[in-house]
């Protein structure tokens, strides 16, 4: 998200609208337009597919146009870097996007094992450093990994495959037609096609192999869907498992360097402050510690530069950290020393009952409000939020003669690498960053912050440093989720029918991180569930409110689609009920009919879509539908309910994936909430490894259930008023939703692949709470609204 | 005075901090990089370690208190990986990001030594005090519940 966000301010800076909507058409191969490829796919046409699809053509693929293009670096599609075969038949296959629990670093290579025909028992990963030139985007952010890299990834397997067969014929001295890869060698084919039992091994070939020209494209051909080994299988575990089971797992921390040194770094409270006064004669009175060591901070908007502050190096972590305890800092003022986020809250409510800048309209949204019979109104809360990954900060940096070694948990490696760089006043050239798996990261991990820290205070000692933030300083000193209220009107007519809709949001930027504060949501955040609703009600005015910053606002998995769904989720449920209605009824009538949203007729130019191109990944209300329909189905809605227990419903589109959730409690008399199970529907169009699909939806129901019930930051006079997971809480198994069921639409490959990291988050607290009021007729509209039920 | 302790069956002396928590020691000076930080509060269970066979934080447990004592830590569970409750975590497919797993795999291995048959509520219980962040909680469960039948039969 890091550089779409740049390029996005660039574009505003420039007068450029963020438009995302191609004028190309689909890139499909032998000249079937993808009207064509649909028609053939429609009812009737199965014999035609089946010669068209015949295996092996190069019909099999039809390539699409993806946002990949769109991103520095784009796309690196050379088998070369990331495929090298041993000769012992071992397949080195490298992950060039970082692991943060998706899945991404086994599913992605499982991508072009799967095309090359290679038996997955004998793939090994290597991990890619950070190298954009080399390997393409490595932004492991925005659920783009699979929606990107799924066609490189199977593009790069059929140029292995065809030169391992190539190799074989050669070998053979006979021609392709005579030879098949399949799982791991090469067979040889009589005038037949059916083996005549001959067949060399991929180790044996390789060699030859790769040493031949890589094919064109227009020379490959791709497995059809029903000769996938792996794909959409879901049976490879994580590549992973065995060391994450047995603590050999390497993350952040776990480098340890000759010499190296520990560092943990007192920053201060309040964003922008700065150190007065330093008293270390304490703190180097610590057994272990050696030095303390100033970091110049910056004010916002400084991107990803560190707070400042001092750093307390020492032979141990625990010196360290006693030796910080024992350090007295005075720090200097700051401009947002008067941040109070209950105030803030008051005052972005009251932002939120003005008129807002209007983003969008359609029809007369005004002349509805004014002649409604009805007019409901309500607002929603979401306080900021921190990401909490299980695996605090953490950075290993190495400087010397003019070199820097990095070793960290990072979503950005690139990035990280050109920003530390520029931060030691080295080139990127000079700088290697090596990426750990992440101990989580939710979007924490593209700021690099904590990894320039490092650098610096290598640079200072001459030696390598490990850095090392404290849950209390991940909680304090982060890149928040930004706070927000939303406010939602609905205009009713005598027939009890919605005619007006209005959305107005309000909550700071994550733009005034990067560029001076504008006070408005933007463009992009805009695009997340505000400016692309699917609400189809015949007057509408969609619109923003302002807000200043007052910390360092950055994305948290989701970003603004969670207080989007929030309340456009929760206000449904509300007018649903307000009206006598069904709320599953009245979701899908205020959707509306199964459509392809025209962004143009519908007044949505600025469309983000995700950097998506909107001819490809357009907003299909038919899916929207879909997802909904399934959940409800699946979850039993519509049945009668035993005493104390309800099911409520929402749905939303984030990152162009389509999900919908029923959430199903159960609650005592004496108000004890549980929650039996969870039913969520999910379109994320070929679906790659459905078990990570499932595994995401499930953590993203926890995910939604901590939004929901207990975390939110506070602020008092400035500085972060919570510390640890006593006062941000986070759900734990004794409440955890006991069955996440996840249903997934079935898409052969031609349906674009979405990403899967974040869309599951946005839907589950509305469900929650739309659920809690059908049990207990209690309504939350404020995040989080605590384990009460009544 | 040098505290002596074992770790992971070997012999081992510290002449440092007594008041160092055995999280950075096994970390920080022995290398022993399964046993993670978390919160350094005793409320994440990151760093669950094995004190004389009872899942112990290791961030609130002090070098002076594991003096003459045996600590286990992931490293040391199994030879091979192989216990009971790191099969089950496999056959589970428990883990996401893993940060948490070592911790959530000594609490369970300790929790099923005392209470080999243990009902839900239990596993719940015994297993309130290591949070997962991804929120792997549904397949924790199940793991430990499949660990425990493992166990008992094996």
């Amino acid at each position: 998200m890091r550089h779409q966000i740049e390029q996005l301010i660039e574009q505003q800076i420039e007068g450029k609208s963020p438009i995302a909507i191609s004028t190309d058409t689909s890139v499909v191969i032998n000249k079937v337009s993808r009207r064509q490829f649909l028609q053939m796919t429609g009812g009737g046409a199965g014999l035609m597919i089946g010669m068209q699809f015949m295996p092996g053509s190069a019909l099999a693929f039809r390539s699409y146009p993806t946002g990949a293009e769109g991103m520095p670096n784009k796309t690196v599609i050379n088998p070369h870097v990331f495929v090298n075969i041993e000769s012992d038949g071992t397949v080195i296959l490298t992950a060039h996007r970082a692991e943060m629990g998706t899945g991404s670093r086994t599913s992605v290579p499982m991508v072009l094992a799967d095309e090359m025909e290679a038996d997955w028992s004998r793939i090994k990963i290597v991990q890619a450093e950070g190298d954009e030139p080399k390997y393409g985007n490595q932004d492991t952010d925005g659920s783009r990994s699979l929606r990107h890299y799924i066609q490189p990834m199977r593009q790069m397997g059929a140029s292995v495959r065809h030169m391992l067969e190539q190799a074989a014929a050669k070998n053979w001295d006979t021609d392709a037609t005579r030879v098949k890869a399949s799982n791991h060698q090469v067979l040889q084919l009589d005038d037949e096609g059916k083996p005549t039992g001959e067949s060399i091994g991929y180790g044996e070939l390789a060699s030859h192999a790769m040493a031949m020209e890589v094919p064109t494209f227009e020379e490959l051909t791709f497995k059809t869907d029903d000769e996938f080994r792996y794909m959409g299988k879901g049976d490879v575990p994580i590549i992973d498992l065995h060391d994450i089971t047995t603590g050999k797992a390497r993350y952040g921390a776990d480098y340890a360097v000759e010499g190296m040194l520990f560092a943990v770094v007192a920053r201060p409270p309040v964003v922008g402050a700065t150190v007065k006064s330093v008293d270390s004669s304490e703190t180097l009175k610590v057994p272990g510690v050696k030095k303390i060591v100033e970091i110049a901070g910056a004010m916002p908007p400084a991107k990803f530069a560190p707070l400042g502050g001092i750093a307390v190096v020492a032979t141990n972590t625990w010196a360290a950290i006693k030796g910080r305890k024992a350090l007295k800092v005075e720090w200097s003022e700051s401009p947002h020393d008067n941040y109070n986020t209950p105030e803030f809250a008051q005052q972005m409510r009251a932002t939120a009952n003005q008129p807002g800048k209007v983003l969008r309209t359609v029809g007369d949204p005004d002349g509805a409000f004014a002649n409604a019979k009805k007019v409901v109104s309500h607002e929603y809360y979401q306080p900021h939020m921190q990401h909490a990954q299980m695996e605090p900060l953490v950075a290993v940096a190495d400087y010397k003669d003019g070199k820097l070694d990095i070793w960290a948990p990072v979503q950005s490696p690139y990035g990280v690498r050109t920003d530390v760089a520029e931060a030691v006043g080295l080139t990127p050239e000079q700088v290697t960053v090596k990426v750990s798996l992440l101990g989580g990261g939710f979007g924490r991990k593209s700021k690099c912050d904590f990894v320039i820290e490092a650098a610096m205070v290598s640079k200072e000692m001459g030696t390598p440093v490990k850095l090392q933030w404290t849950r209390e300083d991940d909680i304090k000193h982060s890149f928040y989720h930004t706070t927000s209220v939303e406010r939602l009107d609905a205009a009713i007519d005598d027939h009890d029918k919605v005619v007006g809709w209005r959305h107005r949001s309000v909550s700071p930027t994550i733009v005034s991180t990067f560029a001076p504060d504008p006070g408005i949501t933007s463009g992009f955040e805009a695009g997340m569930g505000l400016l692309d609703t699917p609400i189809d009600v015949e007057n509408m005015s969609i619109e923003a409110g302002e807000a200043k910053s007052h910390t360092r606002i950055g994305w948290f998995r989701a970003v603004s689609n969670i207080p989007r769904a929030w309340g456009v989720q929760s206000f449904i449920a509300e007018l649903a009920h307000e009206l006598g209605r069904d709320p599953k009824d009245m979701l899908l009538e205020l959707i509306g009919p199964a459509r392809i949203i025209d962004p143009v007729a519908a007044d949505m130019q600025d469309l983000w879509n995700y950097g998506e191109p909107y001819e490809e990944f357009p907003n299909d209300t038919g899916r929207l539908r879909g997802v909904v329909e399934l959940a409800a189905e699946k979850a039993g809605w519509g049945q009668n309910m035993p005493k104390g227990e309800a099911l409520g419903i929402a749905a939303h589109r984030s990152f162009v994936t389509y999900v919908a959730t029923v959430v199903k409690i159960r609650t005592t008399d004496d108000g004890i909430l549980s929650i039996p199970e969870v039913h969520t529907a999910v379109d994320c169009g070929f679906c790659v490894n459905p078990e990570r699909v499932a595994s995401q939806m499930e953590g993203a129901a926890v995910m939604g259930m901590t939004i929901a019930m207990y975390s939110g930051i506070n602020y008092v006079n400035g500085a972060v008023s919570n510390s640890n997971f006593h006062d941000y809480p986070v759900a734990r198994i004794s409440s955890y939703p006991k069955r996440v069921h996840t249903h997934i639409v079935e898409h052969p490959f031609s349906v674009h692949a979405t990403g899967i990291g974040e869309p599951g988050v946005p839907p589950f607290a509305p469900a929650l709470a739309n659920a809690i009021f059908a049990a207990t007729g209690k309504r939350h509209r404020d995040l989080p609204f605590g384990k009460e039920v009544g | 005075m040098a505290i002596t302790l074992k770790v992971n069956g070997v012999e081992r002396s510290f002449d440092g901090d007594p008041s160092m928590p055995v999280l950075w020691y096994v970390r920080d000076m022995l290398n022993l990089h399964g046993t993670k930080y978390g919160c350094g509060t005793g409320q994440c269970g990151a760093c669950t370690l094995h004190l004389d066979g009872i899942a112990t934080r290791g961030c609130l447990l002090t070098m002076e208190a594991v003096a003459d004592k045996a600590i286990t830590t992931i490293e040391g569970l199994d030879s091979d990986g192989n216990h009971p409750v790191q099969k089950a975590w496999r056959a589970v497919n428990v883990p996401q990001c893993g940060y948490c797993q070592a911790g959530q795999i000594m609490s369970a291995a300790a929790f099923l030594s005392t209470t080999p048959k243990p009902s839900d509520d239990q596993i719940d219980q015994s297993m309130a005090g290591n949070i997962c962040r991804c929120g792997c909680y549904e397949r924790i469960h199940d793991a430990v519940a499949m660990a425990a039948v493992e166990s008992s039969e094996g």
